[in-house]
Order: C-alpha cells, then structure tokens, then sequence
C-alpha cells in the first residue's frame, strides 16, 4: 500500500522549508515591529521541530548537529530572527541532551520537552559580569528540596515567549565567581519583570528585552555538572555552528536576490552582462568558502563528540573560534557586495531585491559574543597550543 | 615538583583563596582559575621544567588540580628520559 499522494513529505528539510515559508511572509513585519516571531515558532512546534535534537528513546528524533544546522540555515534564508531564535532554543537543548542524561528529572523533561514541544531560553548574561558569560554574581540558594534564584539577567532572549529557561549561577553564595551551575526553570516556576527593551539595528524579532529573574524550583533540576564542563563541551561548539548555519543562511539569501537582479538586467541587455555580474562571481566565490568553513566545523565537531579529552582541548576550542569569527565576518561582505549589485534597489525597501533586513541582522554576528573578545581568548591559547598544519588533520 | 606548582599557581593563578589552603586534588577551575590564568601557568610550568605540552595534553583535565598538573608534568619528564 502506498501513501496517498497529498501525504505532506515528512523529511527533515522538507517540514524546515514549510516552516521557512511561514517565516519569509511575516520577516518584515517582525523585523520592522520587533515583535516575536509567533508565527514562525508556532509552525516549528506544528511541525515538530522543537523536539528533534531529544534522542528517540526520550520521544525526539535524535538529530544531529550537522541535521540542526540545516535546518538553521534553511529559516536564515527566511526570516533571521526566527532562525535565530530556533538556533539558541537548539543550543539549550545541546546541554540537556549531553549533559542530563544521568539525571531522573532532566530525562522527563527531555520527554516533556520533546511531547509538549516545549521552546528553551537562555540566562546567562548578568548585569556586572562584563559579558563574559564564564562569571556569575548571583548564586542559587539549596535550601532542603527547593532552590532559590534571583538574577539580573540583562539578556533573556524571547525570554518573555519560552516555555522554559536554563538559568546559570555561581553553586552556593561561597562560590567564587567561575564555580558555576545551571538550572532548568519552568513556566511557572520564575517570574520576569522587564528592565531592558530590545530595540536594536537587527535581530528585532529574537526579543532579547532584560529581565530581573526570579525562580523557585525542585533542587532536582539543577544540572548535577558543573556550568564550565556544559560551556566547554556543548555550547561552545553548538552555538558557534548553529549561529554560523544562521548567517550562512543570511548571506545565502542575499547573493540569490543579487543573483536574480543580474539576471533580470541581463534579459533586458539582450544577454550582455551587466556589470554587476562580476561582483555576483565573487560573492559566490566567498560563499562557498563560508560553507565549507562551517561545514568542516562540522565535521570537527562530530569527531570530537566521540572523545571528550578532545572536545575540552585547546585546538577544538580554537576551531570553533574561528569559525565563528570567520563566518560573522564573511556575511558581511558577501551581504554588502550583493547590495552593490542590487544598487538602490536593494538599498530600498519593499523590492524582491531589498537586503537592508540582511545587512542589519548580519551586523549582530560580530557581536554575539564579540569578536574582539573571542580573538583575545584564541590569543591567549595560541600562547601555548601547537597548531596541526596537516591538510587533512 | 608540588611546591613549584603551588608557587606558580600563588603567583599567576590570581585565585580568590590562598593556594596553600588547597588540597592537592582540589578542583581549580572552581576555586576560581580563569581559563587566561590557566594558560600564564602552562607557560610558567613549561618555563620552570623545560618542557613544552603536547597538543594532546592541553585540556581542561590536565589541569584541573595540582595533583593532575604534577601527573601531567610528570607524564611528559618521564616520556623525555625513556627517549
């Protein structure tokens, strides 16, 4: 018996593109509010999207990161914020499959979070810390079965629209700063009152307000690691894949509206090449290397999850930095060099070859956990790291 | 070796405890070891034994105590004499 032929294509890429097209309809209007991307967030839940990084045992489909990323760069071509948005609640759920397993509470929620299609946001950044997500001032209190926590949590991304929160802290009220844990908060358990709108240049729609956060929660829920093991093991690497798939998404969209222009202008000329042609070459040219740079991040990424030793080494650490670095910066020129192309059209807004939403939301990449301070912390590995400068090593 | 490490670490460790008060299996990078003070003590430790780390020891483990340090450094001394 087969299946009838209006049965919807239930692959991965094929449920990502008909959440894509929910996303491209409202990008404007969510970029030009700076409201929730609902909509978009909405159809990952419908199509199941929330859940596919749970293993299968915990009801997920046990998508790999490399399946993750696919589907962050098909929402980037999209809508960014909602991309965006799906990238972060990603790298949250990274930590909870790599590092809750060993935990009765963590393996339910898994499974509540896979049922109910539950979205994850993140609190790690702190008034006072400096942006170095590594510190915290604010310490949870264990008192018996219950846990306490009170954080000015400068940035909550949509934090305002999640079901859930992971919430970092220093262990107990002695700890010193790097001595950190995370917790997994509940709607319900925690209260946000606002303190900062996200009113930004780009990435209007990820909602990124501040909030004064306080939580109160079954101990349980504390992740039984250490913050510093998740940081190093799962975040590092998934947040700089998944934030490149993003923005290779971004750029994607940008060199295809550039290329269509070229197109357009070339039919008109009767065939002769409009000068623009030259530039669409480069940006492919760069495009290209920007996938590849993250696809062979990729591929660092899945050899180093078989060998933890590996995915705490200083070469990992420095691999992943630099495809970040090289990513955020690339997208930025390949977006700009497409908005050449496209001259005032693309400049404008409301043309099929309008890039100023690219232009803007690509300017955050260098920012995410700024450049700057992710070139100083390579500096200071490489004071002491041996590179490998074998081609295939 | 201990007391050399202790010194190294009581001079660029920039802990927020005193290092003679850590035991050895005490867990550093809770007692507060940045990741860049980390690396100023790799390099005082390759500086103090004359040894340099391999790509393969350079990880949070190798580090993660005085006692993983003495291992460490020892691991590489001894695998100089037998070459």
């Amino acid at each position: 018996m087969s299946l009838p032929a209006f049965a919807a294509d239930m692959s991965l890429s094929a449920r990502a593109h008909r959440v894509a097209t929910v996303a491209a309809e409202f990008a404007d209007r969510v970029d030009h509010d700076g409201r929730f991307p609902r909509e978009a967030v909405d159809a990952m839940k419908a199509e199941r999207l929330i859940g596919i990084q749970i293993p299968a045992a915990f009801g997920g489909e046990g998508a790999s990161i490399t399946e993750i990323a696919e589907v962050c760069s098909i929402l980037g071509q999209a809508c960014a914020a909602s991309a965006m948005v799906f990238a972060m609640h990603q790298i949250k759920v990274s930590s909870l499959v790599e590092h809750g397993g060993d935990s009765e509470w963590h393996r339910d929620f898994m499974r509540e979070l896979a049922g109910r299609q539950l979205l994850v946001a993140s609190a790690t950044t702190e008034g006072g810390i400096g942006g170095n997500m590594r510190n915290s001032i604010c310490a949870i209190e264990v008192d018996g079965d219950v846990c306490r926590l009170t954080k000015d949590a400068t940035v909550i991304s949509y934090g305002a629209h999640a079901d859930a929160i992971m919430v970092t802290s220093r262990s107990n009220d002695k700890a010193a700063p790097t001595d950190q844990v995370m917790t997994v908060f509940k709607q319900g358990q925690y209260t946000l009152q606002k303190t900062v709108d996200w009113d930004t240049l780009g990435m209007r729609g990820t909602c990124s307000d501040g909030f004064l956060f306080r939580g109160e929660a079954p101990s349980v829920q504390i992740f039984p690691k250490p913050f510093a093991e998740i940081a190093a093991q799962s975040m590092l690497a998934t947040s700089h894949l998944l934030w490149s798939a993003v923005w290779y998404g971004i750029a994607a969209d940008a060199v295809l509206r550039a290329q269509a222009f070229v197109r357009a202008a070339a039919r008109k000329a009767g065939g002769t090449q409009p000068p623009g042609a030259l530039r669409l070459a480069e940006a492919s040219n760069l495009l290209q290397l920007l996938k590849a740079g993250i696809l062979s991040g990729l591929r660092i990424y899945a050899d180093a999850k078989a060998d933890h030793d590996q995915l705490s080494s200083m070469a990992f650490s420095i691999a992943m930095n630099n495809v970040k670095l090289a990513s955020s910066e690339t997208i930025l020129t390949i977006i700009n060099q497409a908005m050449i192309i496209c001259g005032i059209m693309g400049y404008k807004n409301g043309t099929p070859y309008s890039l100023g939403r690219h232009l803007r939301d690509a300017h955050s990449a260098q920012l995410m956990i700024s450049n700057d301070r992710i070139l100083g912390n390579t500096s200071t590995m490489l004071l002491v790291q041996k590179p490998d400068t074998s081609l295939l090593g | 070796m201990n007391e050399t490490i202790r010194e190294l670490l009581t001079r660029v460790g920039g802990l927020p405890v005193a290092v003679t008060e850590l035991e050895d299996g005490a867990d550093l990078y809770a007692a507060g070891l940045s990741s860049f003070a980390s690396v100023q003590l790799m390099l005082g430790l390759e500086e103090a034994f004359d040894i340099e780390f391999p790509d393969s020891l350079l990880n949070r483990k190798s580090f993660a105590s005085i006692a993983a340090i003495e291992q460490t450094v020892s691991h590489i001394l001894k695998a100089r004499e037998a070459a």
